[in-house]
């Protein structure tokens, strides 16, 4: 799971060119983020937030899919509680990525590694963790322009700022289809993460335990116990079957953090 | 302007930093089972799939009731689904998805919600 360090030497210019790979893939992600960060701004405001909440909620959580999550909740008028309970959930994943990237970093002093922790998502860590492969060694560096460049967390506050304001444009969003961007980012953010059997289990049983839980109890109750068992269901799938071992950093389908 | 809801980015940051930074901040997070991890792994699919799901299967009525629900949403999260699975792209997906409602709602196919 962790990656050790491949046994390469490599030059100074071939950092920079990796460097240069990385920015080049960082600026591709960045269209979709623009975009994603746009849709996001525009639920959010169409689910009541202000400008100063919706870039506070990019800003301090920094979350895409826990972002978007939120405004459904809050849409929905479900208790904070339940929507910290469900955003914890939702980030677990990211425990992974910091573990991984633990062996390229160690030696980054400590206060600027916590600054770090705030940065690492999906997409950062893609971005990085690609890098530090190419090379074969830690560069700090690298980690920055991954976090804090063209797909980094200031293209995802401005994105959100401009997706709010046009929101208030807009006089009738559900005329516009605008309430289904929720769900269907919801399950585009899913299939980004499935990359095998046991991925597709958890999301199916989680979403079917999900509706049948929501429907006799009340929906935060049920979308808790979907998360919840969805995973526990699928990891009775044999390993062998569980054909495609999921691999952090694979999520080329969400664009956001 | 409400700032209600900074408060909430904030708790919701309190929870998620700290996923972010046990491993970079704490060394033998790598001890822990390994089934651990697969669980952590299956997470993210589970809850975002149970998210959706929830969306637009379940409508709470003004009583307070949920009920189960068929629209014109589930063609919408389908086409999204499939778009993305084929193209990697969630943005197109999303984009397709506001199109369907869209188009439905116009031309009097679907309902509006209130």
């Amino acid at each position: 799971m962790l990656a050790p360090y491949p046994p390469m030497v490599t030059t100074d210019v071939e950092v920079r060119a990796s460097r240069r790979t990385l920015l080049a893939d960082s600026g591709g992600l960045a269209v979709g983020a623009v975009g994603f960060g746009l849709v996001y701004g525009l639920a959010a405001r169409e689910a009541g937030f202000s400008p100063i909440e919706a870039v506070a909620m990019s800003t301090i959580a920094y979350a895409g899919a826990a972002q978007f999550a939120a405004v459904g909740y809050v849409a929905g008028g479900l208790a904070w509680p339940g929507i910290i309970l469900l955003t914890a959930l939702l980030n677990a994943r990211h425990i992974l990525y910091s573990a991984s990237l633990r062996p390229w970093l160690r030696e980054v002093p400590l206060p600027r590694r916590a600054v770090m922790a705030h940065l690492v998502t999906d997409e950062s860590y893609a971005l990085s963790i690609s890098h530090f492969r190419r090379i074969g060694r830690t560069d700090e560096r690298g980690y920055w322009l991954a976090a804090i460049g063209p797909d980094g967390i200031f293209t995802w506050i401005l994105a959100t700022l401009a997706g709010v304001l046009l929101a208030a444009q807009i006089p009738e969003p559900e005329r516009l289809g605008i309430d289904v961007i929720f769900p269907a980012a919801m399950i585009g953010l899913a299939v980004g993460l499935i990359t095998g059997r046991r991925e597709l289990t958890a999301a199916i049983v989680g979403a079917g335990v999900a509706v049948g839980v929501a429907l006799v109890s009340n929906v935060s109750i049920g979308i808790v116990t979907g998360g919840i068992l969805g995973p526990l269901i699928a990891l009775l799938i044999p390993k062998r079957f569980a054909a495609g071992a999921a691999v952090p950093g694979s999520l080329e389908s969400e664009p956001g953090p | 302007m409400s700032t209600n809801l900074v408060l909430l980015a904030i708790l919701m940051f309190a929870v998620t930093y700290p996923s972010r930074a046990v491993g970079l901040l704490t060394p033998g997070l790598d001890r822990l089972p390994k089934i651990a991890f697969d669980y952590l792994q299956l997470v993210g699919p589970a809850v975002l799939a149970a998210l959706a799901a929830v969306s637009v299967m379940v409508v709470v009525g003004d009583d307070d009731v949920p009920s189960f629900h068929v629209g014109i949403e589930w063609v919408a999260v389908l086409a999204a689904l499939g778009i993305v699975a084929w193209r990697r792209n969630l943005f197109l997906g999303l984009v397709a998805a506001v199109a369907i409602v869209a188009i439905a709602r116009a031309a009097g196919l679907a309902e509006i919600p209130a």
